[in-house]
Formats: structure tokens, C-alpha cells, sequence
């Protein structure tokens, strides 16, 4: 899960980490009264939606007066910002972040995230902050310093000054460093945060060291515990098809193609959808039902794929082991019935009860498209495809 | 022979009492496993499906020489239970919960390294289907009929993917010496790598599928290993090539976030490493009958 910016400088500025004084609007007076509060001569709008890269796409405004913080603000609210971190569908931004300007000496990059491959936090950072990270890791690896952290310990106090010194950080300034970057890792650790980046950690005319951006993400298995980080979830930057799979127990990703998908097993779904592409079509989604899916859980599913409007063949593919096709097969024949359903879909049964399961959908007289192999079950849903885009075409 | 469970392999449940705990845990003593008892805190000293509950692993290991366990204990709970396992002196631990926190994982992991690797406790997953040696004893929720016994080894990330791998092969006429479910989460009990040094070593396995999938760096470095170490042929499928960038697809460590996480680089990275490619998913069962024929 992620959360906003200001959200995660909340938290940060917990754990000693400094931010400049800041406040949220969400209309264009609210954002007028924040610079009132804030004083001084220079702000910043920004835009809250949940990605980096907000300046390059125009959500980051630096203003000299309260007319243009208004205007500023009219801008950015309700606007849809495309970052290619968004995707080409963007978010809308319905908050804003309106921040006291800050005179920035100096740039860094900073962030803590949890390396598969080390099993452990690690920490990264590079003097020349404010650039993309993937970026700087592919033309100039030698500028990135890494640190690894032993989970039995924590961060170490050498670690942070190693880090310090390598970010160029002057001595006059090495507790505050120290104090920030063990900051970050404590609200990282305490918070059960899959990442915290921290772009640009600036060092400040006045030699301050601040957190001029921060972006956290969460670890969506630790949200049980995390009752405080849950809530701060902002529905209106999650895919609202998602959000209602989420709700419902489902695993879904909404896609660019129109070859609806049910399948149960996250692996099986991503080996189903390859081999619609490899037979020529695109799938519009992923679906993992999971297992033990009832008749009201298949109908579920059923709606979610086709209230995507780009659907114009269903694939279902079911490998039945605590499942039972001829529950599936059921739920199958229910969720038709009941949606009255115009795509064609196609059935792929296998496993346990799979003789049953194919007969009930056979003697349901319904016109559903049935496949013995993965194979056959992606081609057929392709043609299938085909032959409704021919017609619709023709 | 197989790898990791046999017929003689004695079997406690964690989370034996549980409503998921019980079902599996009479599929796999019908499948014939030798689960000899469970564990429920507090429950010690009561019988369950005819079998001794205990409140500690420790005792279950004293009073019946447990060696492996499988744990189905909820998510907040689990990773204090595998630890339990691995201090008590199980050998061999399966963890089929799903939604462990990754610090929690973390954790373990690292409570693991402190004992000897001699005697450390295998773990395999968590949030996986468990581990099957067809016609000797199962470990796991997987339907056990659809494998056949034989001398394929395979290792994969996806349950169902698992099952149509063996489903496949057994449509072919060819039988698995062990199916590990290594499971989806970003941080595991045991790599591809580890999975592959123990088929090397097994006597009765012949070729080596390996499941993988987009997100982490395991199946490349799995890659590596064979190139390296191995004699026996590893066949591989990477699900998930039309998965987009930074979407996580199901399962908690299925998400595309760094260069080479790919299904399409994973891919070309392991083709160099001489590894033999299953094109399609569902050619995974003919390109492994295509290698045996060919040893």
C-alpha cells in the first residue's frame, strides 16, 4: 500500500526527521489559508497522488504571492497527472501539500527498502539527489552507495555516518545526519514499511538537512498490525476495479487487452494469460479466484470481468485441488444465467471432479465454449475474440 | 529416494486443530503420509483424528521423533511457529500460510542462520502448496492423485501452475520424484537455487523443472547454479510475460520493480546459462519428455 507525501512526512517528522512547515488543502482558499499560516514569501503546491516524478508531469508550483498559490491550487485540483510511474490512465489529484519554500544548498538521494536477494533493509544513497534512482543505477552505478543492515541489530551508528560521508555530507552537519537517516530506518521498521525514498534529502542554505520529498510504501501483509497505517489508504489513487476485488477476497489487475480472465492461482493466472498473448490476443485482466470458490464467489468474479466494458471474450480456467470443478462448474452456470452474459466464454476444467464438472456445463444447454488443454482454451478464446470483433465490424 | 519427505518421513502438524489444519492433515495421512501428531498451544494431552496433540514442538519431538512439520497456523502467528519448528529440532519444515509480513520473514531467516547449516531446519515456503513425493508421502494441500511417481524433480513458485505441470506430464507418462512448492512471497524459506542443489544430489532425479515467475532475482541465480554445478538437465517456464511493470500480480513477490525481473529477461538470461526453455506453459510437460528422451 502507499500512502501521500504528507502522509509520509507525518510520519517521518515522528522519528526526528525535519520537514519544512507544511499543511494539507483540498480548495484553492484552504490552500491561501495554509500560506497564511506558514508565512514567508515562497511556497510550494503540490500535488498528492501516489507517484514520483509529480514536478516532470506539472504537479510541484513554486509561488511568490497568495494570487498565485490560488491559482496554483485551481490548477492542480481535480487535474489527472500522467507520471510514468501512473501509467498512461494517471490520478487525479484531490489534495494538495502547500509547504514553505525552502533554499536548497544541496540535493541527495536517499532511501531504505527490503532487498530480496540480501533477505535484509538495505539502505541507498547518492549525492546527486533529485534524479531518477533506476536511471543513475544504469549510467553511473559508482555514484550509488549501499549498506547493508543486520535485522538482529538494526542500524548501526557507523552505518549512518558511512552513509553521511559518502552522501558528502558536511562533519559540522553529521549528528543531524545521523539522527535523520536512523529516523527514517526506525519509522521504516516500527511501521512495517516495505520502502521509505526520501528524494531529494536536501541539505539547506542554512545547513539543515531536510526531507524535501518522501514516498513510503507498505507491506500490505502487515496492515492486520499496522491499524494506523491502514487508514490513511486514499481509495481515489487505488483502480476502483481492484479496490472492489480486494473487498470481495479476489486478486484482480485491470489491463489494457479484451480477453476477460478467471483463474484460480496467481501462478496459473500469469501462465493462462501468457498464453493468450502467445496465441495472438491481449488479456484485460488478472484474476486470481484463489480457492474454495463457491457459486457467490465465481459470480463475484464473473461481474468484475465483465464490468470491464473492453471484454469480449471470457476465459475461465480452472485446476481444481482443494476446489472441486463441478462447484466451479456450478458457479459457472449460475454467474451465466444470472448476468446474462453476451461475451463468449470459454471453460477449461481440470482436476479434481472434473468429469462431473464438465457434464453439468454440458447439460446447462448454455452455449459456453469448453477446452481440454491450456493450449486449446487460449485459442479458443482468441478466435472467439475474433469472430466478435469480425461481426462487430462487420 | 526423492528429496526433503519419504514414506518413512514423521510428520507433525502446526495448527493441527484448526479447521484447515484438520482437513489437510486427514488428506495427507489418507494420501499416506506418516503424520505421527500436532501441536496446538493449550491443547496438549488431546487426541485428534486418533493422534496425539501437543502444546510444544519440543515435546512432539522427544515423544515422537518428529522430523518435519507443516505449519497452517494464521499469518500473525506463523513465523514464531516455524521458528519454534527449526528450535526444537525439526528438519524439515513446510509453511503453507499465506501473508506473512516480509520483517517478519526477515526475522526468521535470519534466526535460521544462527544454527550450523548441518543441522538447520530446511523451510520451504511460506505461502505455498507444500511439498509431494508421489506414492510416498505428501506435505502439502495439493491434490495428490494427479502425481505420478517417477523421476522428474520440480520446483516452482504457483501451486495450480505446479499441478499443471504434473498433470501434464502424467498425461505424457511421466512421474515426479518430488514437487516442492518454494511459494510466492519476496522472502522464502528456500530459493530455486536450494531446491536444485538438493535434485543434483538425488540419485533417482533425472531432469529438473523449475517454475519461475516475474519479480527477484532467484531463477536467474538458480540459473547460474546449474550452469556451474549441475549434471542434469533443468527445464524452465517464467510465467507472466504480459505482466506490467510495478503491478503486483497475486502473489506478494510477483511484481516487476527492478531491470531483470522480467518473464521476458529472466528468460533470455537463463537461455544463456544453458538452461532449456518450456516456450509456453503448456509445453512445459512435452519440452521435459523431449530431454528425457534424449538421456
Amino acid at each position: 500500500m502507499d500512502i501521500h507525501e504528507y502522509q509520509a512526512k507525518e510520519i517521518l517528522a515522528e522519528y526526528g526527521v525535519k520537514i519544512a512547515d507544511g499543511g494539507l488543502a483540498y480548495s484553492p482558499e484552504e490552500a491561501v489559508q495554509r500560506t497564511r499560516e506558514i508565512g514567508g514569501s515562497v511556497w510550494v503546491v503540490k500535488a498528492q497522488i501516489h507517484s514520483g516524478a509529480r514536478g516532470k508531469a506539472g504537479g510541484v508550483i513554486i509561488c511568490k504571492s497568495h494570487d498565485e498559490v490560488e491559482a496554483a491550487a485551481g490548477k492542480l485540483l481535480g487535474k489527472r497527472l500522467v507520471t510514468h510511474q501512473t501509467g498512461p490512465a494517471g490520478k487525479v489529484c484531490y489534495r494538495l501539500y502547500v509547504e514553505a519554500g525552502t533554499d536548497i544548498a544541496k540535493e541527495l538521494y536517499f532511501c531504505l527498502l527490503v532487498d530480496r536477494c540480501a533477505e535484509r533493509i538495505v539502505m541507498v544513497g547518492s549525492a546527486q539527489g533529485g534524479m531518477d534512482i533506476e536511471t543513475l543505477a544504469a549510467t553511473q552505478p559508482e555514484a550509488i552507495t549501499k549498506i547493508y543492515i543486520e535485522p538482529s541489530v538494526g542500524l548501526q551508528d557507523f552505518q549512518a555516518r558511512e552513509m553521511a560521508f559518502a552522501l558528502g555530507i558536511p562533519v559540522s552537519m553529521l549528528n543531524a545526519a545521523v539522527k535523520t537517516i536512523k529516523g527514517i530506518y526506525r519509522a521504516m521498521r516500527a511501521n512495517d514499511a516495505s520502502m521509505v525514498e526520501v528524494n531529494p534529502l536536501v541539505i539547506t542554505a542554512k545547513e539543515d538537512l531536510i526531507a524535501l520529498d518522501a514516498k513510503m510504501g507498505f507491506d500490505d501483509n502487515a496492515l492486520f498490525r499496522r491499524h494506523r497505517i491502514a487508514e490513511l489508504r486514499d481509495k481515489t489513487q487505488e483502480d476502483p476495479r481492484e479496490m472492489a476485488a480486494a473487498d470481495r477476497g479476489l486478486s484482480y489487475v485491470g489491463l489494457d487487452g479484451d480477453i476477460g480472465c478467471m483463474i484460480n492461482g496467481a501462478g496459473l493466472a500469469m501462465a493462462t494469460m501468457d498464453m493468450i498473448k502467445l496465441a495472438g490476443g491481449e488479456p484485460a485482466n488478472f484474476l486470481d479466484v484463489g480457492g474454495g470458490a463457491s457459486p457467490e464467489r465465481t459470480e463475484k468474479a464473473f461481474r468484475l470481468v465483465l464490468a470491464d466494458k473492453n471484454v469480449k471474450a471470457m476465459l475461465v480456467n480452472i485446476f481444481a485441488g482443494i476446489n472441486r470443478c463441478d462447484w466451479i462448474a456450478e458457479g459457472v452456470v449460475h454467474a451465466v444465467r444470472k448476468m446474462d452474459m453476451k461475451v463468449p466464454l470459454i471453460v477449461r476444467l481440470s482436476g479434481t471432479n472434473v468429469e462431473e464438472g464438465r457434464r453439468i456445463i454440458a447439460e446447462s444447454g448454455l452455449p459456453i465454449i469448453m477446452a481440454e488443454t491450456l493450449a486449446e482454451a487460449a485459442e479458443k478464446a482468441v478466435q472467439a475474440r475474433n469472430e466478435v470483433v469480425a461481426n462487430a465490424a462487420g | 529416494m526423492a528429496i526433503l519427505i519419504d514414506e518413512n518421513t514423521r510428520i507433525i502438524v502446526q495448527g493441527f486443530t484448526g479447521k484447515i489444519g484438520s482437513f489437510h492433515a486427514q488428506d495427507m495421512i489418507n494420501y499416506g503420509s506418516k503424520v505421527v501428531g500436532g501441536i496446538t498451544p493449550g491443547k496438549g494431552g488431546q487426541t485428534h483424528l486418533g493422534l496425539p496433540v501437543y502444546n510444544t514442538v519440543k515435546e512432539s519431538v522427544e515423544q515422537l521423533g518428529a522430523e518435519a512439520s507443516i505449519v497452517f497456523v494464521p499469518p500473525a502467528f506463523a513465523a514464531d511457529s516455524i521458528m519454534e519448528a527449526a528450535e526444537a529440532g525439526i528438519k524439515y519444515c513446510v509453511a503453507i500460510t499465506d501473508g506473512i509480513p516480509t520483517q517478519d520473514m526477515m526475522k526468521v531467516k535470519n534466526f535460521l542462520r544462527r544454527f550450523p547449516v548441518e543441522t538447520r531446519m530446511v523451510l520451504t515456503g511460506p505461502n505455498c502448496a507444500g511439498t509431494i513425493s508421489p506414492g510416498r508421502a505428501m506435505l502439502g494441500i495439493m491434490p495428490g492423485h494427479i502425481y505420478k511417481q517417477g523421476n522428474v524433480g520440480i520446483v516452482g513458485r504457483s501451486g495450480t501452475l505446479g499441478y499443471e505441470a504434473a498433470d501434464q506430464m502424467k498425461r505424457l507418462g511421466i512421474g515426479i520424484s518430488t514437487s516442492v512448492g518454494i511459494g510466492g512471497d519476496p522472502i522464502n524459506g528456500s530459493s530455486h537455487r536450494d531446491i536444485l542443489e538438493k535434485f543434483e544430489q538425488d540419485p533417482e532425479t533425472k531432469v529438473v523443472l523449475m517454475i519461475g515467475e516475474i519479480g527477484g532475482p532467484q531463477e536467474v541465480d538458480a540459473g547460474h547454479f546449474a550452469k556451474e554445478f549441475m549434471s542434469k538437465p533443468v527445464v524452465a517456464y517464467i510465467a507472466g510475460l504480459t505482466a506490467p511493470e510495478g503491478r503486483r500480480m497475486g502473489h506478494a513477490g510477483a511484481i516487476i520493480s527492478s531491470a531483470g525481473e522480467s518473464a521476458a529477461e529472466k528468460v533470455a538470461m537463463l537461455r544463456d546459462l544453458g538452461v532449456i526453455i518450456a516456450p509456453t506453459p503448456s509445453a512445459m510437460g512435452e519440452t521435459v519428455a523431449a530431454i528425457l528422451a534424449k538421456s
